[in-house]
Protein backbone atom coordinates (compact mmCIF):
# COMPACT_ATOMS: atom_id res chain seq x y z
CA UNK A 1 0.00 0.00 0.00
CA UNK A 2 1.25 3.48 -0.86
CA UNK A 3 2.83 5.43 2.00
CA UNK A 4 0.77 8.39 0.84
CA UNK A 5 -2.66 6.81 1.31
CA UNK A 6 -4.70 8.87 3.79
CA UNK A 7 -1.67 10.97 4.72
CA UNK A 8 -1.53 14.77 4.59
CA UNK A 9 0.67 17.13 2.60
CA UNK A 10 1.30 20.01 4.98
CA UNK A 11 4.96 20.95 4.60
CA UNK A 12 7.64 20.10 2.05
CA UNK A 13 9.79 19.11 5.04
CA UNK A 14 7.44 16.17 5.70
CA UNK A 15 8.36 14.63 2.34
CA UNK A 16 11.49 12.67 1.51
CA UNK A 17 13.35 13.11 -1.77
CA UNK A 18 12.01 9.69 -2.82
CA UNK A 19 8.40 10.71 -2.07
CA UNK A 20 8.76 13.90 -4.11
CA UNK A 21 10.27 11.90 -6.98
CA UNK A 22 7.37 9.45 -6.78
CA UNK A 23 4.91 12.36 -7.12
CA UNK A 24 6.87 13.83 -10.05
CA UNK A 25 7.11 10.48 -11.84
CA UNK A 26 3.37 10.02 -11.59
CA UNK A 27 2.78 13.65 -12.64
CA UNK A 28 4.76 12.92 -15.79
CA UNK A 29 2.27 10.17 -16.62
CA UNK A 30 -0.64 12.51 -15.90
CA UNK A 31 0.32 15.14 -18.49
CA UNK A 32 -1.83 13.77 -21.36
CA UNK A 33 -4.77 13.53 -18.93
CA UNK A 34 -4.14 17.05 -17.66
CA UNK A 35 -4.23 18.28 -21.25
CA UNK A 36 -7.45 16.40 -21.95
CA UNK A 37 -5.76 14.24 -24.59
CA UNK A 38 -6.58 11.10 -22.62
CA UNK A 39 -9.63 10.52 -20.41
CA UNK A 40 -10.07 8.73 -17.10
CA UNK A 41 -12.83 8.36 -14.50
CA UNK A 42 -10.59 6.80 -11.89
CA UNK A 43 -11.78 9.19 -9.13
CA UNK A 44 -15.47 8.96 -10.04
CA UNK A 45 -17.57 9.29 -6.89
CA UNK A 46 -14.77 11.00 -4.96
CA UNK A 47 -15.17 14.56 -3.71
CA UNK A 48 -12.55 17.26 -3.13
CA UNK A 49 -13.40 20.18 -0.83
CA UNK A 50 -11.59 23.35 -1.89
CA UNK A 51 -11.64 25.32 1.37
CA UNK A 52 -10.20 28.72 0.57
CA UNK A 53 -10.13 31.40 3.28
CA UNK A 54 -8.09 33.66 1.00
CA UNK A 55 -8.46 34.56 -2.65
CA UNK A 56 -6.48 32.37 -5.01
CA UNK A 57 -6.79 31.63 -8.69
CA UNK A 58 -4.06 29.22 -9.77
CA UNK A 59 -4.04 26.93 -6.74
CA UNK A 60 -7.83 26.67 -6.50
CA UNK A 61 -8.43 26.23 -10.23
CA UNK A 62 -5.59 23.79 -10.76
CA UNK A 63 -6.84 21.54 -7.92
CA UNK A 64 -10.32 21.79 -9.36
CA UNK A 65 -9.04 20.98 -12.85
CA UNK A 66 -6.98 18.05 -11.50
CA UNK A 67 -9.97 16.54 -9.68
CA UNK A 68 -12.36 16.98 -12.62
CA UNK A 69 -9.81 15.54 -15.09
CA UNK A 70 -9.69 12.44 -12.88
CA UNK A 71 -13.47 12.09 -12.91
CA UNK A 72 -14.05 13.39 -9.37
CA UNK A 73 -16.14 16.31 -8.15
CA UNK A 74 -15.35 19.49 -6.27
CA UNK A 75 -17.09 21.34 -3.45
CA UNK A 76 -15.98 24.93 -3.63
CA UNK A 77 -15.98 26.76 -0.30
CA UNK A 78 -14.27 29.93 -1.37
CA UNK A 79 -16.24 32.48 0.57
CA UNK A 80 -15.98 31.52 4.24
CA UNK A 81 -17.12 34.98 5.24
CA UNK A 82 -20.56 33.86 4.10
CA UNK A 83 -20.43 30.68 6.20
CA UNK A 84 -20.39 29.92 9.91
CA UNK A 85 -16.80 31.15 10.10
CA UNK A 86 -18.29 34.63 10.03
CA UNK A 87 -20.30 33.66 13.12
CA UNK A 88 -17.11 32.76 14.97
CA UNK A 89 -16.77 29.06 14.17
CA UNK A 90 -13.27 27.73 14.78
CA UNK A 91 -11.24 26.25 11.95
CA UNK A 92 -11.21 22.96 13.87
CA UNK A 93 -15.03 22.81 13.76
CA UNK A 94 -15.16 23.85 10.10
CA UNK A 95 -12.76 21.04 9.22
CA UNK A 96 -14.74 18.45 11.22
CA UNK A 97 -17.84 19.55 9.34
CA UNK A 98 -16.24 19.62 5.88
CA UNK A 99 -14.55 16.23 6.27
CA UNK A 100 -17.95 14.59 6.46
CA UNK A 101 -18.82 15.99 3.01
CA UNK A 102 -15.58 15.21 1.14
CA UNK A 103 -12.82 12.63 0.67
CA UNK A 104 -9.93 15.10 0.57
CA UNK A 105 -9.56 18.74 1.64
CA UNK A 106 -7.41 21.49 0.15
CA UNK A 107 -7.00 24.38 2.58
CA UNK A 108 -5.77 27.90 1.86
CA UNK A 109 -5.70 30.02 5.00
CA UNK A 110 -4.21 33.36 6.05
CA UNK A 111 -2.74 31.98 9.30
CA UNK A 112 0.49 29.99 9.48
CA UNK A 113 0.00 26.50 10.86
CA UNK A 114 -3.64 26.29 9.75
CA UNK A 115 -3.02 23.25 7.55
CA UNK A 116 -1.25 21.35 10.36
CA UNK A 117 -4.18 22.13 12.63
CA UNK A 118 -6.65 20.98 9.97
CA UNK A 119 -4.70 17.76 9.49
CA UNK A 120 -4.83 17.23 13.26
CA UNK A 121 -8.63 17.35 13.26
CA UNK A 122 -9.41 15.68 9.94
CA UNK A 123 -9.55 11.95 9.34
CA UNK A 124 -9.48 12.71 5.60
CA UNK A 125 -6.28 13.81 3.84
CA UNK A 126 -5.53 17.53 4.05
CA UNK A 127 -3.42 19.30 1.44
CA UNK A 128 -1.90 22.64 2.34
CA UNK A 129 -2.81 25.10 -0.40
CA UNK A 130 -0.77 27.84 1.30
CA UNK A 131 -0.96 29.02 4.91
CA UNK A 132 -0.07 32.65 5.54
CA UNK A 133 3.64 33.25 4.99
CA UNK A 134 4.24 29.59 5.81
CA UNK A 135 4.22 26.61 3.48
CA UNK A 136 2.83 25.91 0.03
CA UNK A 137 4.24 22.43 -0.63
CA UNK A 138 2.39 21.62 -3.86
CA UNK A 139 3.76 24.83 -5.39
CA UNK A 140 7.26 23.68 -4.48
CA UNK A 141 6.70 20.26 -6.05
CA UNK A 142 5.38 21.78 -9.27
CA UNK A 143 8.40 24.13 -9.35
CA UNK A 144 10.76 21.16 -9.01
CA UNK A 145 8.75 19.26 -11.59
CA UNK A 146 9.06 22.16 -14.04
CA UNK A 147 12.84 22.32 -13.62
CA UNK A 148 13.21 18.55 -14.00
CA UNK A 149 10.98 18.51 -17.05
CA UNK A 150 12.62 21.48 -18.74
CA UNK A 151 16.25 20.75 -17.88
CA UNK A 152 16.15 16.95 -17.59
CA UNK A 153 17.51 17.03 -14.02
CA UNK A 154 17.67 19.17 -10.90
CA UNK A 155 21.01 18.07 -9.45
CA UNK A 156 23.88 20.39 -10.37
CA UNK A 157 21.65 23.09 -11.86
CA UNK A 158 22.56 26.70 -11.08
CA UNK A 159 19.30 28.15 -9.81
CA UNK A 160 19.03 31.89 -9.13
CA UNK A 161 16.20 32.93 -6.80
CA UNK A 162 15.57 36.64 -7.17
CA UNK A 163 13.20 39.15 -5.59
CA UNK A 164 11.56 39.12 -2.18
CA UNK A 165 13.25 36.13 -0.58
CA UNK A 166 12.41 37.22 2.95
CA UNK A 167 8.61 37.14 2.89
CA UNK A 168 7.91 35.05 -0.21
CA UNK A 169 6.76 31.67 1.07
CA UNK A 170 7.48 29.92 -2.25
CA UNK A 171 11.14 30.93 -2.07
CA UNK A 172 11.79 29.38 1.37
CA UNK A 173 10.50 25.90 0.73
CA UNK A 174 11.84 25.89 -2.83
CA UNK A 175 15.36 26.77 -1.61
CA UNK A 176 15.26 23.86 0.83
CA UNK A 177 13.84 21.45 -1.75
CA UNK A 178 16.42 22.48 -4.36
CA UNK A 179 19.18 21.85 -1.85
CA UNK A 180 17.69 18.42 -1.12
CA UNK A 181 17.93 17.67 -4.84
CA UNK A 182 21.52 18.93 -5.14
CA UNK A 183 20.99 22.18 -7.05
CA UNK A 184 23.40 25.11 -6.58
CA UNK A 185 21.71 28.25 -5.29
CA UNK A 186 22.24 31.95 -5.89
CA UNK A 187 20.08 34.18 -3.70
CA UNK A 188 19.65 37.64 -5.22
CA UNK A 189 17.72 40.19 -3.16
CA UNK A 190 18.03 43.63 -1.60
CA UNK A 191 19.80 43.25 1.74
CA UNK A 192 16.59 43.83 3.73
CA UNK A 193 14.67 41.22 1.71
CA UNK A 194 17.35 38.50 1.66
CA UNK A 195 16.54 34.90 2.57
CA UNK A 196 16.00 34.30 6.34
CA UNK A 197 19.04 32.89 8.15
CA UNK A 198 17.01 29.87 9.30
CA UNK A 199 16.34 28.86 5.70
CA UNK A 200 19.98 29.40 4.71
CA UNK A 201 21.03 27.24 7.65
CA UNK A 202 18.66 24.49 6.53
CA UNK A 203 20.01 24.70 2.96
CA UNK A 204 23.53 24.33 4.35
CA UNK A 205 22.46 21.37 6.50
CA UNK A 206 21.29 19.73 3.28
CA UNK A 207 24.78 20.07 1.85
CA UNK A 208 24.61 23.22 -0.28
CA UNK A 209 26.38 26.52 0.22
CA UNK A 210 24.14 29.24 -1.24
CA UNK A 211 25.83 32.33 -2.68
CA UNK A 212 24.30 35.70 -1.88
CA UNK A 213 24.22 38.69 -4.22
CA UNK A 214 22.30 41.92 -4.54
CA UNK A 215 22.68 42.48 -8.29
CA UNK A 216 21.24 40.17 -10.90
CA UNK A 217 23.87 41.26 -13.44
CA UNK A 218 26.54 39.55 -11.29
CA UNK A 219 25.02 36.10 -11.68
CA UNK A 220 22.78 36.00 -14.75
CA UNK A 221 25.47 34.51 -17.02
CA UNK A 222 25.83 31.43 -14.79
CA UNK A 223 22.14 30.70 -14.31
CA UNK A 224 20.39 27.62 -15.71
CA UNK A 225 17.15 28.60 -13.98
CA UNK A 226 16.04 32.10 -13.02
CA UNK A 227 13.22 31.95 -10.46
CA UNK A 228 11.64 35.39 -10.09
CA UNK A 229 9.39 36.43 -7.21
CA UNK A 230 7.41 39.60 -6.79
CA UNK A 231 8.79 42.31 -4.52
CA UNK A 232 5.83 43.35 -2.44
CA UNK A 233 5.27 47.08 -2.38
CA UNK A 234 3.51 46.91 1.00
CA UNK A 235 6.74 45.81 2.77
CA UNK A 236 8.40 49.16 2.15
CA UNK A 237 7.55 52.12 4.41
CA UNK A 238 9.00 54.48 1.79
CA UNK A 239 7.51 54.00 -1.71
CA UNK A 240 10.59 55.51 -3.37
CA UNK A 241 12.74 52.78 -1.75
CA UNK A 242 10.42 50.17 -3.24
CA UNK A 243 10.67 51.67 -6.72
CA UNK A 244 14.48 51.63 -6.48
CA UNK A 245 14.73 47.89 -5.85
CA UNK A 246 11.67 46.80 -7.85
CA UNK A 247 13.14 48.34 -10.99
CA UNK A 248 16.53 46.75 -10.41
CA UNK A 249 15.14 43.24 -10.74
CA UNK A 250 13.03 43.81 -13.82
CA UNK A 251 13.72 41.03 -16.31
CA UNK A 252 13.76 42.32 -19.87
CA UNK A 253 15.52 41.45 -23.09
CA UNK A 254 18.53 43.65 -22.30
CA UNK A 255 19.46 41.75 -19.13
CA UNK A 256 18.93 38.44 -20.92
CA UNK A 257 21.69 39.26 -23.43
CA UNK A 258 24.20 37.93 -20.91
CA UNK A 259 22.17 34.79 -20.16
CA UNK A 260 22.76 31.22 -21.33
CA UNK A 261 20.73 30.34 -24.40
CA UNK A 262 18.92 27.58 -22.56
CA UNK A 263 18.19 29.61 -19.41
CA UNK A 264 14.61 29.14 -18.25
CA UNK A 265 12.69 31.82 -16.38
CA UNK A 266 10.09 30.80 -13.81
CA UNK A 267 7.68 32.81 -11.66
CA UNK A 268 4.95 31.54 -9.29
CA UNK A 269 2.65 34.29 -10.63
CA UNK A 270 0.93 36.67 -10.44
CA UNK A 271 3.62 38.99 -11.79
CA UNK A 272 3.28 42.74 -11.67
CA UNK A 273 6.13 44.35 -13.55
CA UNK A 274 9.13 42.20 -12.63
CA UNK A 275 9.08 40.40 -15.98
CA UNK A 276 8.53 42.56 -19.07
CA UNK A 277 5.87 41.24 -21.49
CA UNK A 278 8.56 41.18 -24.23
CA UNK A 279 10.11 38.19 -22.40
CA UNK A 280 6.95 36.09 -22.84
CA UNK A 281 7.80 35.24 -26.43
CA UNK A 282 11.47 34.41 -25.83
CA UNK A 283 12.61 30.79 -25.53
CA UNK A 284 13.42 31.52 -21.87
CA UNK A 285 9.86 32.01 -20.58
CA UNK A 286 8.44 29.01 -18.71
CA UNK A 287 6.02 30.60 -16.23
CA UNK A 288 2.86 29.65 -18.06
CA UNK A 289 4.05 26.05 -18.52
CA UNK A 290 4.91 26.16 -14.81
CA UNK A 291 1.31 27.17 -14.03
CA UNK A 292 0.01 24.33 -16.21
CA UNK A 293 2.32 21.86 -14.44
CA UNK A 294 0.27 22.46 -11.31
CA UNK A 295 -2.46 20.29 -12.79
CA UNK A 296 -0.54 17.02 -13.41
CA UNK A 297 1.33 17.44 -10.10
CA UNK A 298 -1.93 17.89 -8.21
CA UNK A 299 -3.50 14.99 -10.10
CA UNK A 300 -0.63 12.79 -8.93
CA UNK A 301 -1.03 13.98 -5.34
CA UNK A 302 -4.79 13.33 -5.34
CA UNK A 303 -4.30 9.82 -6.74
CA UNK A 304 -1.66 8.96 -4.17
CA UNK A 305 -3.54 10.38 -1.17
CA UNK A 306 -6.78 8.70 -2.20
CA UNK A 307 -5.01 5.36 -2.50
CA UNK A 308 -5.68 4.71 -6.20
CA UNK A 309 -3.63 1.86 -7.64
CA UNK A 310 -1.60 3.93 -10.09
CA UNK A 311 -0.14 0.87 -11.77
CA UNK A 312 -3.50 0.06 -13.27
CA UNK A 313 -5.71 2.01 -15.61
CA UNK A 314 -3.21 4.55 -16.96
CA UNK B 1 29.13 30.11 60.43
CA UNK B 2 30.48 31.37 57.16
CA UNK B 3 28.89 34.19 55.20
CA UNK B 4 27.72 31.70 52.56
CA UNK B 5 26.00 29.46 55.14
CA UNK B 6 24.21 32.45 56.55
CA UNK B 7 22.79 33.37 53.14
CA UNK B 8 21.48 29.86 52.39
CA UNK B 9 19.86 28.76 55.60
CA UNK B 10 18.31 25.26 55.64
CA UNK B 11 14.56 24.77 55.29
CA UNK B 12 12.55 22.00 56.95
CA UNK B 13 10.33 21.07 53.98
CA UNK B 14 10.09 22.46 50.50
CA UNK B 15 12.11 22.94 47.35
CA UNK B 16 15.45 24.52 46.58
CA UNK B 17 15.91 25.45 42.95
CA UNK B 18 19.64 25.77 42.54
CA UNK B 19 21.97 26.71 39.67
CA UNK B 20 19.39 29.01 38.12
CA UNK B 21 20.96 31.03 35.34
CA UNK B 22 22.08 34.36 36.71
CA UNK B 23 19.27 36.94 36.44
CA UNK B 24 16.48 34.41 35.95
CA UNK B 25 15.32 34.06 39.58
CA UNK B 26 12.42 36.50 39.25
CA UNK B 27 11.17 34.64 36.18
CA UNK B 28 11.36 31.38 38.15
CA UNK B 29 9.21 33.01 40.85
CA UNK B 30 6.64 33.92 38.23
CA UNK B 31 6.66 30.36 36.88
CA UNK B 32 6.03 28.82 40.30
CA UNK B 33 3.26 31.30 41.00
CA UNK B 34 4.89 33.40 43.71
CA UNK B 35 3.33 36.80 43.31
CA UNK B 36 3.22 37.99 46.90
CA UNK B 37 -0.49 37.37 47.55
CA UNK B 38 -1.09 33.68 46.96
CA UNK B 39 1.98 32.41 48.78
CA UNK B 40 1.59 31.36 52.40
CA UNK B 41 5.10 30.28 53.23
CA UNK B 42 8.60 31.67 53.18
CA UNK B 43 10.34 32.24 49.88
CA UNK B 44 14.04 33.05 49.74
CA UNK B 45 15.64 34.45 46.63
CA UNK B 46 19.36 34.70 46.13
CA UNK B 47 20.57 36.50 43.07
CA UNK B 48 24.06 36.70 41.69
CA UNK B 49 25.76 34.35 44.11
CA UNK B 50 29.11 32.70 43.36
CA UNK B 51 28.96 29.31 41.67
CA UNK B 52 31.86 26.89 41.12
CA UNK B 53 30.29 25.61 37.89
CA UNK B 54 28.95 28.73 36.18
CA UNK B 55 30.71 31.62 37.91
CA UNK B 56 27.45 33.13 39.12
CA UNK B 57 23.99 31.74 39.73
CA UNK B 58 20.60 32.47 41.29
CA UNK B 59 18.90 30.27 43.91
CA UNK B 60 15.22 30.12 44.93
CA UNK B 61 13.99 28.34 48.05
CA UNK B 62 10.30 27.78 48.65
CA UNK B 63 9.13 26.33 51.94
CA UNK B 64 6.31 23.75 52.18
CA UNK B 65 5.99 23.46 48.46
CA UNK B 66 6.95 20.84 45.83
CA UNK B 67 6.85 21.68 42.12
CA UNK B 68 4.66 19.94 39.58
CA UNK B 69 6.22 18.58 36.36
CA UNK B 70 4.94 21.41 34.15
CA UNK B 71 6.60 23.98 36.44
CA UNK B 72 9.87 22.04 36.23
CA UNK B 73 9.62 21.97 32.41
CA UNK B 74 9.05 25.72 32.35
CA UNK B 75 12.13 26.28 34.51
CA UNK B 76 14.12 24.10 32.10
CA UNK B 77 13.06 26.44 29.29
CA UNK B 78 14.65 29.48 30.89
CA UNK B 79 17.42 27.83 32.89
CA UNK B 80 18.38 24.47 31.41
CA UNK B 81 21.10 23.75 33.98
CA UNK B 82 18.96 24.32 37.10
CA UNK B 83 18.72 21.61 39.74
CA UNK B 84 15.73 20.78 41.92
CA UNK B 85 16.28 19.71 45.51
CA UNK B 86 13.25 18.38 47.38
CA UNK B 87 13.76 18.91 51.09
CA UNK B 88 11.91 16.80 53.65
CA UNK B 89 12.63 17.19 57.35
CA UNK B 90 15.84 19.17 56.64
CA UNK B 91 17.22 16.42 54.38
CA UNK B 92 17.59 16.36 50.63
CA UNK B 93 15.02 13.67 49.80
CA UNK B 94 15.39 14.02 46.01
CA UNK B 95 17.79 15.88 43.78
CA UNK B 96 17.60 16.08 40.02
CA UNK B 97 18.45 18.30 37.09
CA UNK B 98 15.65 19.89 35.15
CA UNK B 99 15.31 18.22 31.75
CA UNK B 100 13.30 19.38 28.79
CA UNK B 101 11.21 16.70 27.09
CA UNK B 102 11.55 16.23 23.31
CA UNK B 103 8.16 17.86 22.77
CA UNK B 104 6.77 20.74 24.83
CA UNK B 105 2.99 21.08 25.05
CA UNK B 106 0.81 23.74 26.61
CA UNK B 107 3.45 25.58 28.62
CA UNK B 108 4.63 28.15 26.12
CA UNK B 109 2.81 30.15 23.47
CA UNK B 110 4.01 30.61 19.89
CA UNK B 111 5.67 33.98 19.37
CA UNK B 112 4.37 34.26 15.81
CA UNK B 113 1.28 36.47 16.12
CA UNK B 114 -0.04 35.01 12.87
CA UNK B 115 0.24 31.40 14.07
CA UNK B 116 -3.10 29.60 14.14
CA UNK B 117 -2.47 28.53 17.77
CA UNK B 118 -2.78 32.17 18.85
CA UNK B 119 -6.41 32.18 17.76
CA UNK B 120 -9.32 30.64 19.64
CA UNK B 121 -8.70 27.13 18.34
CA UNK B 122 -9.08 24.09 20.61
CA UNK B 123 -5.40 23.11 20.55
CA UNK B 124 -2.50 23.42 22.93
CA UNK B 125 0.57 25.13 21.52
CA UNK B 126 3.12 22.42 20.79
CA UNK B 127 6.84 22.65 20.05
CA UNK B 128 9.57 20.31 18.99
CA UNK B 129 12.67 20.86 21.15
CA UNK B 130 15.45 21.16 18.59
CA UNK B 131 18.13 21.90 21.18
CA UNK B 132 17.92 21.55 24.97
CA UNK B 133 20.82 23.81 26.02
CA UNK B 134 20.28 26.53 25.05
CA UNK B 135 16.61 25.67 24.45
CA UNK B 136 15.52 26.06 20.82
CA UNK B 137 11.84 25.39 20.16
CA UNK B 138 10.11 25.04 16.80
CA UNK B 139 6.33 25.40 16.63
CA UNK B 140 4.89 22.22 15.11
CA UNK B 141 2.06 24.24 13.56
CA UNK B 142 3.76 27.21 11.91
CA UNK B 143 7.36 25.86 11.89
CA UNK B 144 8.67 29.12 13.36
CA UNK B 145 11.56 29.10 15.87
CA UNK B 146 10.44 30.67 19.16
CA UNK B 147 12.50 33.68 20.17
CA UNK B 148 12.48 35.21 23.69
CA UNK B 149 11.14 32.01 25.23
CA UNK B 150 10.76 33.45 28.73
CA UNK B 151 8.32 36.09 27.47
CA UNK B 152 6.00 33.45 26.02
CA UNK B 153 5.64 31.11 28.98
CA UNK B 154 1.97 30.53 29.75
Amino acid sequence: MSVFRNSDIVSIRDLSKESIEQIMDLAERMIPYAKGEKKTKVLEGRILANLFFEPSTRTRLSFESAMVRLGGEVLDVSYPLMTSVAKGETLADTIRMVESYADVIVLRHPHEGAARLAAHFSSKPVINGGDGAGQHPTQTILDLFTIRREKGKIEGMNVVLVGDLKYGRTAHSLAEALALFGAHLWLVAPQNLQMPKETIKEVERLGQKPKLASKLEEVIAEADVLYVTRIQRERFPDPSEYLKVAGSYRIDKSILREAKKDLIIMHPLPRVDEIAPEVDNTPHARYFQQAFNGVPVRMAILLLLLGVDVDEGF
Amino acid sequence: MSMKDFRVTPIRNGTVIDHIECGMALKVLRIIGVDGEKIHSTVSVLMHVPSKKAGWKDVVKVEDRELDPSEVDKIALISPRATINIIRDFNVAEKYKVRLPDVVRGIVRCGNPNCITNLSEPVEPEFVVECKDPPILRCIYCDRILENISEHII
